[in-house]
């Protein structure tokens, strides 16, 4: 049996560091995406025009209805056969992105039921109108209400963001296997990655407690 | 300008909330700079009929006339919508449940509209927005979030809100019922004030003292209709109606 030896690692920081760093951008455009498109998932399930609704509906439903592996693969692998040809990196963007902006539309969705009638009515009585009133209203409020929910699919988010090294992309987890291959050293390194998860973790919290006390103080 | 058409007019209101008939044809006009305060007992309409002035809601019969124009008027979806916003911006509308904008600052509460709206320029509408709130006694919270203030101050920021648009009449429900006691003159200073400057208001109320000393008109509702309207003096001292009579003595003695 070998000892363990981390020792080593400082030596494949370079490939480790670069892995990290897919992570954290593959992530954070995915989040941000996945943010922007559940809001617009959740205004148009709310109040576009039936032959729109039902269409964003039955997509929100499907994708909610399958794994997150299957829609990277359909997307990346699928896709190329009818002609569309998207880069890994932007697959696996848009997969997240996708997969996570239902799951918020959906938290949306319920933030906007939840906000006080009286918020529209008074907007409505300055003369807003319907849409006006819900870009500045209605969506900047259910946004903020809602902070604490999307945050924890963001932190479900930057774990889940590992599976776009199914398409061959050299994220963390990746990266670190790609080290072990070579050196044999699974533990040291899978643990390596763990701790740099752990600490992308504790930032994600901290900047999330930070907006939810920015926006707390604006209620 | 005629100076003589009345700034509101309703004929004929009929609302129905399925069933439920709750304006049984109501039929009343402001005048230019007047003051209606209109009591009644809960449930009896009136803020089915305040609301229905400015199209919150919408009457299943009837017309509503602001300043020679039909609000309520046939028009397609889109025309309407226009038109209602437009009409919309010359009416405030005063709540009592304040419905300030949580998210936003005293000052961006009050200057939204005139700058989404209106397209006025941000610093044109922090000028405006600091001497709405010195109007109401509050120029020093303009940074400071609804949040932070009291009922009273809230209520005083949302009828600044209002007056940044500059309005044409201001329709007010149950502004002070929300309050504790305490706060309620602070309010009732604003909107007397806001009399002494010829401002057009329909004060829907609870407060009787209040309605007497403000109200040039008093309009008294029960159950969907006007049963008796006049002059705060006629109408307090010399209440012609039974059903006025009783409303006022359960009033004075409670
Ligand atoms: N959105 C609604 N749906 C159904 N019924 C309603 C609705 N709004 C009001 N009503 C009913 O219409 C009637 C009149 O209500 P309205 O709020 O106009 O009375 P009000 O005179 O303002 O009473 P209060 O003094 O309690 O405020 C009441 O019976 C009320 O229950
Ligand atoms: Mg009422």
């Amino acid at each position: 049996m070998q000892g363990l030896d981390f020792s080593i690692v400082p030596e494949y920081w370079p490939l480790i560091g670069k892995g990290l760093w897919w992570t954290v951008v593959i992530s954070t455009a995915s989040a941000v995406l996945s943010v922007l498109a559940g809001i617009g998932f959740a205004l148009l399930v709310l109040y576009a025009s039936p032959v729109v609704r039902y269409p964003v509906r039955l997509f929100m439903w499907l994708f909610m209805g399958t794994p997150l592996l299957l829609q990277l693969f359909l997307i990346y692998f699928g896709l190329v056969q009818i002609g569309i040809d998207i880069p890994a990196i932007w697959s696996g963007i848009i997969a997240l992105s996708l997969h996570f902006a239902v799951y918020n539309a959906d938290i949306f969705r319920a933030g906007i039921a939840a906000l006080d009638k009286g918020q529209t009515e008074a907007a409505r009585s300055l003369g807003f109108g319907a849409w006006r009133t819900r870009i500045y209203i209605v969506v900047p409020q259910a946004v903020r209400g809602t902070v604490p929910a999307v945050g924890n699919m963001m932190i479900a988010l930057l774990k889940e963001s590992s599976i776009v090294s199914m398409i061959g992309i050299a994220e963390l987890v990746h990266s670190a296997q790609l080290v072990i291959s070579e050196t044999y050293r699974p533990f040291e390194f899978y643990l390596t990655a763990a701790a740099l998860y752990y600490g992308l973790n504790l930032i994600l919290e901290a900047v999330l407690r930070g907006i939810e006390r920015k926006v707390e103080l604006s209620r | 300008m005629n100076d003589t058409r009345p700034m509101i007019e309703v004929r004929g209101a009929r609302k129905f909330f399925g069933p439920l008939e709750v304006l049984k044809g109501i039929d009343f006009s402001v005048a230019r700079g007047q003051i209606v305060a209109v009591i009644g007992p809960s449930g009896s309409g009136k803020s089915t009929l305040l609301r229905s002035i400015n199209h919150l809601e919408t009457l299943d019969g009837g017309e509503v006339w602001l300043d020679g124009v039909q609000v309520n008027q046939k028009l397609d979806r889109r025309s309407f919508e226009r038109h209602i916003n437009g009409v919309r911006q010359q009416m405030g509308m005063v709540f009592q449940h304040f419905n300030l904008f949580p998210h936003l600052n005293v000052a961006e509460n009050i200057t939204i509209a005139p700058i989404k709206l209106k397209g006025m320029a941000k610093a044109e509408a922090r000028a405006l927005a600091l001497k709405m709130l010195d109007k109401v006694g509050l120029a020093d919270k303009i940074d400071a979030f609804p949040a932070r203030l009291s009922g009273g101050q809230k209520q005083r920021v949302a009828i600044a809100r209002a007056l940044a648009m500059q309005p044409k009449v201001m329709l007010f429900d149950e502004a002070t019922s929300a309050l504790d006691p305490e706060l309620v003159d602070e309010v009732n200073l604003v909107m007397k004030q806001l009399a002494s400057e010829h401002m057009t208001m329909v004060i829907v109320t609870h407060e009787m003292r209040f309605a007497a000393e403000v109200a040039d008109r008093v309009i008294f509702m029960a159950d969907g209709a006007v049963v008796e309207e006049g002059s705060p003096a006629e109408f307090f001292r010399n209440p012609k109606q039974e059903r006025t009579r009783s409303f006022l003595k359960k009033f004075l003695n409670g």
